[in-house]
């Protein structure tokens, strides 16, 4: 379990962390998802100490990250799979890990293969190696001390589908033994695909957390009518809120609500569905669009 | 598969059963540190190379008569003078330059822990510099055969010896940590005694109080083998407080209160 009180990191007059207070559970992976420069890597880094925060302060499974002794053998991370020595090879920087938290040489073996990186592969130096095959890497040097908590900060970057599905697997495996995940991303289809819970964070703060059904529980119907403006009005008048799109109308209203007022008024309808998402979608896009400056593309 | 082992309370992280990292263990990653990477390798191999070629030089082209221990063993003292400083920056910032300081603060976030590991190592590939040196120069003064090879070198001129090139790489990685960049940790201590000397010659003050304040000029005792007076020994002391001491304490707290990003 990992929690974080009120964690507030300033740079000059630059709040990158504001005021952030969450709970990442045992037993779940949860998903800490916002645009670049949000403020992720920031706080996983005040999380293990690297950056000291201006304020507040995190425990993993109530210890202080440095209060936790050989803390590689509790807490698997990784922060940045860039983040090695060019020149060594991938089993050398394992092995480095490995006799730092005082495990066997063949606890590296066995997590170059649970990573799927070769013998040769893992001979060569990290400078040839891909964003894929660092992130796999840096995923085995997470895991190499048996931990019971990973803290992951964008794990699935660069890795191909077949990759984040290996991850998603290994990741679930992991949180129903009673482990905590913690994984960070840019990309809410890939929390969608991994994440029990999710956290969302936009400017330093966190704008919306709970579990992934609740944050994309559907949020009203969506309708498309050929006489557009005759069924907006006929929803208004039967006391639905209406926003309209391009499109689309939302209505906050069941599916069956909406259809029953096109039935009533003998309305054309050539869709109706769920709204799927769509809140904790439009906040993403919302957040990402703020930081973007080629602003969303449809 | 990694299986976390289960019974701690929900939540709670048990860490009764498991020890911080032993300090030996840091020392013996930090040294494997300058042996995995190519710069490293090869900065060893050209440490123990260069100090066989200077001895076997003046082996072959220096006259007989100078061919005893001390003259073998002072021959390799520059070129590992040169060369022990880089790889006592090399230790710091070979791994800052690469931002791999992000796994070792991870894994120890006791930063002192780390600092301390370095500096242990550095001093004893300083010491294992001077063993090489030592066994060359031995070598080659039996291979000489000169009337009193071995002369009145002792071994109070063999620890002086080993004070001076020990505190030659530990100084290269307070420098290291300082700059906690090669290229401006290596050449700022290059230039720094060029500098220095540039000034003693041009202010005639300076002069007076050089052997107090360059650390050069008082290590000069160190190597000549007439042993030192206690003056010259607090000149040593002060020069290594300004050079090596302050340059390592500000280097230290850079280290322990950087960003590690």
């Amino acid at each position: 379990m990992i929690e974080v009180h009120h964690v507030t990191k300033r740079y000059g007059g630059f709040t990158a962390v504001d005021d952030v207070s969450f709970t990442a559970r045992q037993g779940r992976v949860t998903g800490f998802l916002g645009p670049n420069g949000a403020g992720k890597s920031t706080t996983m880094r005040i999380m293990v100490g690297l950056t000291p925060a201006t304020s507040g302060n995190v425990t993993i499974g109530g210890h202080r990250y440095s209060d936790i002794p050989n803390p590689a053998r509790h807490v698997g991370v990784l922060l940045d799979a860039s983040a090695q020595h060019a020149g060594r090879t991938g089993r050398e920087i394992l092995a480095l890990g490995a006799a730092t938290m005082g495990l066997p040489e063949k606890r590296v073996d066995e997590m170059l293969e649970l990573v799927s990186l070769t013998p040769k592969e893992a001979k060569r130096r990290v400078r040839h190696y891909s964003l894929g095959m660092r992130q796999r890497l840096g995923i085995a040097h997470a895991l190499l001390g048996e931990p019971r908590v990973l803290i992951l900060d964008e794990p699935a970057n660069g890795l191909d589908p077949a990759g984040i599905h290996w991850m998603r697997g290994m990741l679930r495996t992991f949180a129903q033994q009673g482990g905590t995940v913690l994984l960070s991303s840019h990309l809410l289809h890939e929390v969608e695909m991994i994440a029990d819970d999710m956290l969302l964070i936009g400017n330093g703060r966190i704008v919306a957390q709970g579990t992934k059904e609740e944050l994309l529980r559907t949020t009203g119907t969506l309708v498309r009518a050929v006489e557009a403006e005759a069924l907006r009005d006929a929803l208004a008048d039967a006391g639905f809120p209406v926003k309209a799109d391009a499109a689309h109308l939302h209505v906050e209203a069941e599916p069956v609500q909406v259809g029953e007022v096109a039935a009533r008024h003998q309305l054309t309808l050539v869709e109706l569905r769920p709204a799927d998402g769509a809140g904790l979608e439009a906040l993403f896009l919302e957040l990402t669009a703020e930081t973007q400056r080629e602003g969303v593309v449809a | 598969m990694t299986a976390p082992p289960t019974g701690a309370p929900q939540g709670l992280l048990d860490v009764s059963g498991t020890s911080r990292v032993p300090f030996t263990r840091h020392v013996v990653v930090e040294m494997r540190k300058m042996f995995d990477t190519r710069a490293g390798k090869w900065l060893m191999v050209t440490i123990v190379a260069i100090t066989a070629l200077v001895v076997a030089l003046l082996l072959i082209f220096a006259p007989d008569e100078g061919n005893n221990f001390e003259a073998f063993l002072g021959a390799t003292a520059t070129p590992q003078g040169f060369l022990l400083p880089v790889l006592g920056v090399l230790l710091v910032t070979s791994e800052w330059g690469q931002r791999a300081a992000l796994t070792t603060f991870t894994l120890e976030p006791h930063r002192e822990r780390v600092i301390a590991a370095k500096v242990v190592a550095a001093v004893l590939f300083g010491l294992a510099a001077i063993v090489v040196a030592i066994l060359v120069a031995a070598l080659a003064t039996v291979i000489a055969s000169v009337d009193d090879m071995w002369g009145a070198y002792g071994f109070g001129d063999l620890g002086n010896f080993a004070l001076l090139q020990t505190m030659g790489i530990v100084q290269g990685l307070a420098f290291g940590m300082l700059f906690l960049n090669s290229a401006a940790a290596i050449v700022t201590y290059f230039v720094l005694p060029i500098a220095f000397n540039i000034v003693t010659s041009i202010i005639e003050q300076v002069r007076d109080v050089q052997p107090w304040i360059d650390l050069g000029t008082a290590q000069t005792p160190l190597f000549d083998g007439q042993g030192l007076t206690g003056e010259e020994w607090a000149q040593v002391a002060t020069t290594t407080l300004i050079w090596i001491v302050l340059p390592f304490a500000i280097g230290a707290w850079r280290m322990l209160r950087a960003e590690v990003k």
